[in-house]
């Protein structure tokens, strides 16, 4: 049950090949009314119904949040993840009807700010897709820098250059371009909130570096979906419900108690938002924490994990579920 | 130390040194004893990208302990007043990884609190630590006037004159507790008054 949320039916309008490895899909309603309003930074959980497997995965609304006729997604292509890309890609055509969450936003702008610093990495642009769109409907003061592997994989550089020009800097790895992070954050004025979207290495560094420039933790916002890692499959016994459950190599736990007809609370099935922490009764093994929300006190004492991302491995695992 | 009470009440902790490049010490009177302190915590060099704006107590006392700390600059100002253009002047040409520092009476904290609002500092990020007077800086919520360092309970408004009850609802925006009239239906009726912010 994803909490304080509804379900939207929708159909795919239209999928647009990007570039080799991303496809963008457009959603409307099935009934013709527009959708919900939604701010930069917002994502929505799209249900994979593949066969028998129902797979629940967060993209961030990439449209501008002035026009709510459609929602727009970008999805990479991941070759060696859990298929819910490969699933996109392959199965997802116009005029499917499929079921997606309402939008929720975690990586917001901070509209107090005096000026918006965006870095993006890789496919971690679309969030600054949406945001860039409402902040030039403002008015608003932002600059992005955005690195990418090569030019032909620089998803939607060409748009954001095209309609924002000079507020765009790229970055690309093949030509060895890279951004002077110390220097960029050393020259802006006072009142800047930084945001940073992309890999989980380039988040650390540029958090790690802002903490050292002495950016309050206040102005750094980042947003980093940990897709569920596969592991070894393990067994868990939910004492609330009475069940025991296998999670599969391929399966996260929160998938497995969903499938088990448990319904805990979720909203970003990516490791950020906390909804779905849940207690440890006891446990003999040891866990493979992968979240981005308890603090590394909770991990050590195993008596917390996200199971949207988190895994197991041991003997035994009880969970207040 | 002020005691716990209503949310918007605000809470002062211990300054302790942030990483950063520059650091922005403001403070009063008693404040000052405050940055010496932390200075025993301070990393060797710590000054050398600082700056104290000092405004000293009547007996003018402790101004040779901070310029000891030897920081990058060191400004003294009569009053809040006559800091104010230097403080918005440095806070509108500063950029981020600024770091600021606030000690001393909470007439001074709020105040330039106000300043670092303006200038998009989030009031979190700001060290601050309270020392010396309780004194109070109140708003009238019927006049609308301000009265500086307000000491008892009541108070009488130094604009319209009337009894005000000092309560602990603050004002981030006017950097004052707010004053209600505590006899509005009795105007005859005067409770005592008591030093309570000495």
């Amino acid at each position: 049950m994803s909490t304080g949320t509804t379900k939207l039916d929708v159909v795919v309008s239209d999928v647009v090949p990007v570039n080799e490895l991303v496809t963008r899909f457009h959603f409307r309603r099935r009934d013709g009314e527009l959708l919900p309003t939604f701010s930069g930074g917002a994502h929505v959980v799209v249900e994979m119904r593949d066969g028998d497997r129902t797979r629940l995965n967060p993209y961030s609304l990439m449209g501008s949040p002035l026009d709510t006729r459609e929602y727009t997604i970008s999805v990479r292509r991941d070759d060696v993840g859990r298929g819910g890309s490969l699933f996109m890609h392959r199965s997802v055509k116009p005029g499917l009807e499929m079921v997606i969450s309402y939008p929720v936003n975690l990586f917001s702008l901070d509209l107090r700010a005096k000026k918006h610093l965006m870095l993006a990495g890789g496919i971690g642009i679309t969030p600054f897709m949406a945001q860039t769109a409402q902040l030039a409907g403002e008015d608003g003061n932002f600059e992005l820098h955005y690195t990418c592997r090569t030019a032909s994989l620089g998803t939607y550089a060409d748009v954001l250059r095209e309609r924002y020009d000079r507020r765009i800097r790229l970055y690309h790895d093949d030509r060895d371009e890279r951004i002077d992070l110390d220097r960029l954050l050393s020259t802006q004025p006072l009142g800047t909130h930084l945001y940073v979207c992309g890999p989980a290495g380039m988040i650390n560094w540029v958090r790690d570096r802002a903490a050292a420039l002495g950016w309050p933790s206040e102005a750094v916002h980042f947003e980093h979906f940990a897709a569920p890692q596969p592991g070894l499959p393990f067994d868990v016994t939910l004492a609330v419900s009475g069940k025991t459950i296998r999670v599969d190599e391929q399966q996260s736990l929160l998938e497995a108690i969903e499938a088990a007809g448990v319904d805990p609370p979720y909203l970003c099935r990516g490791g950020v938002c906390g909804q779905c922490e849940t207690n440890v009764i006891s446990y003999d093994g040891k866990f493979i924490h992968n979240d981005h929300w308890l603090s590394e006190d909770d991990h050590r004492s195993g008596c917390k994990i996200m199971p949207c991302v988190s895994r197991f491995e041991g003997r035994s695992l009880v969970l207040e579920r | 130390m002020a005691a716990k009470s209503i949310i918007s009440r605000p809470v002062y902790g211990t300054l302790s040194p942030q990483p950063g490049k520059h650091h922005l010490f403001i403070a009063d009177a008693e404040g000052a004893l405050a940055i010496s302190d932390m200075a025993a915590r301070a990393p060797a060099g710590f000054f050398d990208g600082a700056e104290i704006d000092f405004i000293p107590g009547p007996n003018n006392e402790h101004v040779a302990a901070l310029e000891a700390l030897k920081p990058a600059r060191f400004h003294l100002a009569p009053s809040f007043a006559s800091l104010l253009p230097r403080l918005k002047q440095t806070l509108g040409n500063a950029h981020m990884g600024l770091r600021l520092y606030l000690a001393g009476t909470e007439g001074l904290i709020g105040q330039a609190m106000q300043v670092a609002l303006e200038a998009g500092i989030d009031h979190t990020s700001v060290q601050t630590e309270h020392r010396g007077s309780l004194a109070r800086r109140m708003q009238c919520v019927h006049c609308k006037g301000i009265t500086e360092n307000v000491t008892t309970q009541p108070a009488t408004c130094s604009h319209c004159g009337l009894l005000l009850l000092v309560r602990d609802h603050y004002s981030r925006r006017l950097a004052a507790f707010q004053g209600v009239c505590i006899n509005a239906e009795d105007r005859s009726e005067i409770p005592p008054m008591e030093e309570a912010f000495p």
